[in-house]
């Protein structure tokens, strides 16, 4: 029940997010919710919940860090699609790579 | 550049594309949830991070500008992954704010009320990417030289 629960509510929050991404322009400025806290926001409400606000401000502190890598892996993106021209579901899905590589090493450096 | 909406655009968007983007965003929130309870809320945390639909979005995003470009007698350009380029910027800058939104979370949240800090942790993750939107904007501006005009 609890992980149905957090599908539809991450479903529902992502999904808020993205129409609003949608509707906005400039596009520059839609970009900006390409980053935005939705299944943040949805994790931390059910974690806080379940797991109390002690555990969902450790997963918060580690979060620090994976927009860290969402960061690198948006300039990589950034990189390939408007300097290199590449096609953008490649590149995009490629990129991942580089998000779990800045992700990890963040981790194995300060938080393991 | 003002900021507006443009409720038109929710007509260029089928069905199905809102559908895998609910679909991906209960995924990963699921998948969050599941690495958090296997390998701990350390691990778990980075992927509250994860970009996870931002493939969806920009080859959504390039779909638009190409099938735009098809209607105006334009079949071959490159217009679409530009566009796509311009999210990636725009989420680079909000990913900046991003990691303020778990700043104040992590620091806020224990002995306090919890929705408030989400609430405020939310209104800084807004707050710090329109400022850093409009910096660039105004960086721009200044690099050009127009500025002085």
């Amino acid at each position: 029940m609890e992980l149905a629960e957090r599908f539809l509510l991450g479903g529902l929050i992502v999904s808020v997010f993205a129409v609003a991404g949608d509707v906005l322009r400039p596009k520059g400025f839609a970009g900006l919710f390409g980053a935005a806290p939705s299944v943040a926001l949805a994790t931390l409400g059910l974690t806080l919940f379940t797991e109390g606000k002690d555990y969902a401000a450790v997963e918060a502190r580690s979060m620090i860090f994976g927009a860290g890598a969402l960061l690198v892996y948006s300039l990589a993106c950034l990189y390939f699609l408007a300097k290199q021209r590449r096609r953008t579901t490649p590149t995009t899905l490629t990129m991942l790579v580089v998000w779990f590589m800045c992700a990890f090493g963040c981790w194995s450096v300060f938080l393991k | 550049m003002r900021v507006r909406i443009n409720l038109a655009a929710l007509k260029q968007t089928h069905w199905h594309e809102y559908l895998t983007r609910f679909l991906l965003g209960g995924a990963i929130t699921l998948a969050s949830g599941l690495v958090a309870r296997h390998f701990g809320p350390v691990i778990g945390g980075l992927f509250l991070a994860f970009p996870a639909i931002f493939p969806a979005q920009a080859t959504l995003i390039e779909k638009h500008e190409r099938e735009k470009k098809r209607r105006a007698g334009i079949p071959r350009t490159l217009r679409g992954r530009l566009a796509a380029a311009l999210d990636a910027r725009g989420a680079a800058t909000g990913s900046v704010a991003l990691a303020a939104f778990g700043l104040v979370t992590w620091k806020y949240l224990p002995g306090n009320n919890a929705v408030g800090i989400l609430a405020a942790a939310l209104a800084a993750w807004l707050a710090l990417a329109v400022l850093l939107w409009r910096a660039r904007k105004f960086h721009v501006y200044r690099w050009s030289g127009r500025a002085r005009r």
